[in-house]
């Protein structure tokens, strides 16, 4: 018998589970975008069956790493931009556990901005929700790696003179083996794009465009969106790496241009997870390492190897 | 100093294949029944440069590097760079027969590679060897190696002319030799090794020196380990399948060490992008329930501060090792220095505690790396085991028993499911992961994935349940609650002793020293008091929480104290003064940071000169208790 029965249990859950009793009500602003984030979540999660119990939900420092304090499962609020590393780990070691991380745009473009690069360039089976709303939300509005040039904040007077950094494209370079992007303002696409990221097996990216009203007054509420996959206009082969290249790249600029694309960008259904990759090689083993600690047996020892040093 | 030792040191550069030949000539001598000790110093540069391997050896038990050497096998630097390209270095292939020449030790012997260095290059070698009644052996061990293999294995031919200068049954050589490779490779050295013996045997008379290899025997079968596999095993021991880590010098040691192990005991290796992601991978698994460990050495350590906080504060079991070497900065990579102590013991923000443990050789390495992991699990707090470049790379034997132990997988303080449907929970099931009270402190953790344990790890303050609060009672709760624990594992620790004293037990004037060096000072003080002082030692393991209590009794026990470290701000004297303030006239320290640990002869001599105010012969430096005589 597992010593995790909450993995794996097969039963209906329901979206309210997820809402936790202490604090059922975020303390977002109001119109923030992070509401939807939230509500995608829940959605998702219930209509994928995963209960709080077999989820665990790391989260960053910033407005968007507060998620795990409204969405009821096992949490880990991290440290500011390691959620990534936490999470990935997480994994390897209890490998049954649905692992979720999420933070803001500053939290993993920025001073994460080297795990997200790794842990994508990994592979690692999990799910990673970047909140994108262009700025830092929680330090009261300064420029973040998203932020559009000449963006003016208290920290940048005379207005940003670095180009935006392009998430989608470093994302799939990296080694993402998933890679969309979506926004708070179409929860319906940000849901089933959510139960597809979980269901992919490999290290899925989620660029999830939130507005925040409050320190982004002039900017987009990231309406209207055009969903490219649906457009007419746009005809690419999510599953080939160069057209999805090209769609990104225009999907960054057009951001900045005032047209707001969203949707699935790359998907590689045929790369294998950092965890296959590490099992084929004899560096993991086969079943749920944290098990081991629950179950009688023996283990192996020291002395088992000391004759290498007589 | 005894004369039944060998201190056997092989100079050459670095990539001449040093490493694997001291190694098996120390299992040589050790197999034949005696103890040994190896020191190793080198360079940072992966070619070239001099170095060198120091093996004493004794019938007698072995604690530390001895006072210079007595048998010097010089192979000459086949890496050096080329004196003309760069007058800087000086003439780098001659360096491992010409410096350091003085520490030899009178009527010692030299055995030098003549297919590579010439005598004439060295400064008045023949009045040196002629005065200090050097015996001058040169050999051709390029040409035997060349003649039978290949020049690198000359180490070989080095081995098989000691052998036969000193008396060495080559029998213990050989079978390491085929324990270790096969086929053309092992005829080859094996002839090299024969030819070099049988040349000394034919042209010299090996008698005309009088060093050579003691005899001695075991009472239990022995084993050859360095600092470095006592901290890899102690971790292996107590379940530790998970380990992470970006390269450092000396930290590498340990973590290469886990991960070979790793795929046969089932656990998981992970090599990351920087220190921030090894600390905190370490701290996602085991948060994840698995038991893990991470470590680096100065520089990234300091990259692991913020992830060590995150540890504590949300409880989280964390094992750290920490290879100190000299700083700051990238300071000297492969030598040895004890300053990061403060580093260590306060690095990260807010009241924040750890338990750092400092063992001074490969059976506290294993033994306080096995309670470092207890201590963690029991009560979910980071725990380090600190130690330096020294005791990482220093090998000696130990008898194999010490790893004859239970292995031991608990993950402490961690709930089943069971147990959790006993624990309180919120309305909605939420599981009170952080109660204010429990015993010693603790609030018994979940692991994700089970029943009725779900929670929010949270670096803020928070709340029994896991929510964020800066409510003032709850805040004082919990931080009363966290500081507890370090009251509980103090108390903990005195159930063991972790100290070591020594010498004579009503001795007048004491040593105190911590780590890597404890073995040095141990040796001088059985020096000193051979000679009619009246010494005793203490060597303390415990960093933090501090063993007040007991250093105190042994401070006022003597009428005066030298605290020896390495370091040049006198570190632990500070901590032992931080939490000991009224001993300031009675301590003085003995300092050194010159990249070399202590010789025994260096303490013997500051005991002996103890406020006479005269210059210290080394380059260590004598500082004179605050206010005392
Ligand atoms: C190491 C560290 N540096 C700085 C901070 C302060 N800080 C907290 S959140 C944040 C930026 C938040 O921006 P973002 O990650 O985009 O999240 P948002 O609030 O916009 O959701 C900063 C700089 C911190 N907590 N830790
Ligand atoms: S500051 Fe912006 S990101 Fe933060 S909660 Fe308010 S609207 Fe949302
Ligand atoms: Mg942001």
């Amino acid at each position: 018998m597992s010593a995790f029965s909450a993995i794996g249990e097969e039963r209906d859950v329901a979206q309210d589970e997820f809402t936790p009793s202490i604090e059922p009500q975020p303390t977002w602003c109001p119109g923030c975008g992070d509401y939807g984030v939230l509500k995608a979540l829940k959605g998702a999660m219930a209509e994928l069956g995963k209960n709080p119990e077999e989820i665990l939900l790391c989260t960053g420092i910033g407005c968007s790493g507060k998620l795990n304090s409204y969405f009821d499962s096992y949490g880990f609020h991290t440290i500011h931009g390691r959620s990534l590393p936490v999470a990935r780990a997480a994994k390897l070691a209890n490998d049954g556990v649905e692992v979720i991380a999420a933070g803001g745009d500053g939290d993993g473009y920025g001073i994460g901005g080297n795990h997200f690069i790794h842990t994508a360039r990994e592979n690692h089976d999990m799910t990673y929700i970047v909140f994108n709303n262009e700025v830092f939300g929680l330090t009261k509005g300064q420029t973040s790696p998203t932020s559009p040039k000449g963006h003016k904040s208290k920290t940048q007077p005379n207005g940003n003179a670095k180009t935006p950094i392009r998430p989608l494209s470093m994302s799939v370079t990296a080694g993402a083996s998933y890679v969309a992007r979506t926004a708070a303002v179409n929860p319906n696409q940000a849901k089933e794009i959510i139960k597809e990221a979980v269901q992919h097996d490999g290290f899925s990216h989620i660029d999830f465009l939130t507005q925040c009203p409050t320190w982004n007054k002039d900017a987009k509420q990231y309406v209207p969106y055009v969903d490219i996959n649906d457009s007419e206009d746009y005809d690419f082969d999510v599953h080939d790496r160069r057209s999805a290249q090209e769609a990104m790249h225009e999907t960054e600029d057009a951001l900045y241009e005032g047209t707001v694309l969203t949707g699935r960008y790359f998907v590689d259904d045929e790369r294998p997870s950092y965890q296959e990759e590490k099992r084929s090689r004899g560096d993991m083993p086969e079943g749920n390492l944290a098990e081991r600690y629950f179950e009688d047996g023996d283990w192996e020892r020291s002395y088992d190897f000391i004759d290498r040093h007589a | 100093m005894t004369d039944d030792e060998l201190i056997w040191r092989i100079a050459g550069g670095s990539g001449d294949g040093i490493d694997s030949t001291s190694q098996n000539f120390a299992k040589a001598l050790m197999r034949s029944g005696l103890n040994v000790f190896t020191h190793r110093h080198y360079p940072s540069r992966i070619r070239g440069g001099h170095t060198y391997v120091e093996i004493r050896a004794s019938s007698e038990e072995v604690k530390s590097r001895g006072d210079g050497y007595n048998f010097l096998v010089a192979l000459g630097d086949s890496f050096a760079r080329n004196p003309k390209e760069d007058a800087y270095y000086g003439e780098e292939e001659i360096k491992p027969l010409a410096e350091n020449l003085d520490e030899l030790r009178e009527g010692g012997v030299i055995v030098y590679d003549s297919g590579l260095l010439d005598t004439d290059e060295i400064e008045n070698f023949d009045e040196r060897v002629e005065e200090n009644g050097w015996h001058v052996y040169d050999v051709d061990l390029r040409g035997i190696a060349k003649e039978h293999g290949r020049e690198i294995m000359r180490n070989t031919a080095g081995v098989g002319v000691t052998a036969a200068l000193t008396g060495l049954d080559t029998s213990y050589v050989e079978d390491l030799m085929a324990e270790a490779m096969g086929g053309d490779i092992l005829d080859a050295n094996l002839n090299v090794l024969h030819d070099a013996y049988e040349h000394v045997q034919e042209e010299y008379d090996a008698d005309a020196h009088d060093v050579a290899v003691p005899t001695g025997e075991h009472d239990e079968e022995q084993v050859l380990v360095s600092g470095s596999h006592g901290i890899a095993y102690g971790a292996l021991d107590e379940g530790c399948r998970f380990i992470s880590g970006y390269p450092m010098t000396p930290w590498t040691d340990v973590f290469t060490i886990l991960t070979n192990l790793m795929p046969d005991v089932g656990g998981i290796s992970e090599q990351v992008e920087d220190e921030i992601a090894a600390a905190s991978l370490a701290v996602g698994a085991s948060h994840a329930g698995a038991k893990a460990m991470s470590g680096s050495s100065g520089g990234g350590f300091s990259l692991m501060s913020e992830p060590l906080g995150l540890a504590e504060m949300t409880e989280t079991p964390l094992v750290l090792v920490e290879a100190m070497r000299a700083g700051p900065s990238t300071g000297m990579p492969t030598k040895p220095e004890q300053a990061d102590l403060e580093h260590v013991l306060y690095t990260s923000q807010g009241d924040s505690h750890r338990v750092v443990f400092a063992p001074s050789n490969p059976v506290e390495c294993y033994e306080q790396t096995r309670k470092a992991f207890q201590l963690a699990y029991d009560y979910q707090i980071p725990v380090m085991v600190l130690y330096d470049q020294k005791l990482s790379g220093e090998h000696r034997n130990v008898p194999k028993s010490t790893f004859d132990e239970e292995p031991n997988p608990s993950l402490g303080s961690t709930l089943t499911e069971e147990e959790l449907e006993e624990q309180p929970h919120g309305e909605t099931g939420i599981y009170h992961r952080f109660q204010h009270e429990g015993e010693e402190g603790v609030s018994p953790r979940s692991i994700p994935g089970q029943s009725g344990g779900r929670y929010l790890a949270t670096g803020n303050e928070h709340t029994p349940e896991g929510h964020i609060s800066e409510s003032p009672s709850n805040r004082v709760a919990q931080v009363d609650r966290r500081n507890e624990k370090i009251e509980a594992i103090r108390e903990n620790l005195d159930a063991d002793e972790r100290q070591r004293e020594y010498g004579e037990t009503d001795a007048e004037y004491g040593v105190i020293s911590w780590g890597s060096h404890s073995g040095t000072v141990e040796e001088a003080v059985e020096r000193l008091n051979d000679d009619g002082h009246s010494v005793k030692g203490l060597s303390v393991s415990e960093m933090a929480p501090f063993p007040k209590e007991l250093v105190a009794e042994f401070i006022e026990s003597v009428d005066d104290v030298l605290v020896v470290e390495m370091s040049s701000t006198a570190q632990f004297h500070g901590l032992i003064q931080k939490n000991l303030g009224q001993y300031g006239e009675k301590l003085s320290s003995l300092l050194k940071y010159d990249g070399n640990p202590f010789e025994p002869a260096e303490i013997v001599e500051a005991v002996e000169g103890h406020g006479s105010g005269e210059e210290l012969s080394s380059n260590t430096r004598f500082e004179a208790a605050a206010g005392g005589d």
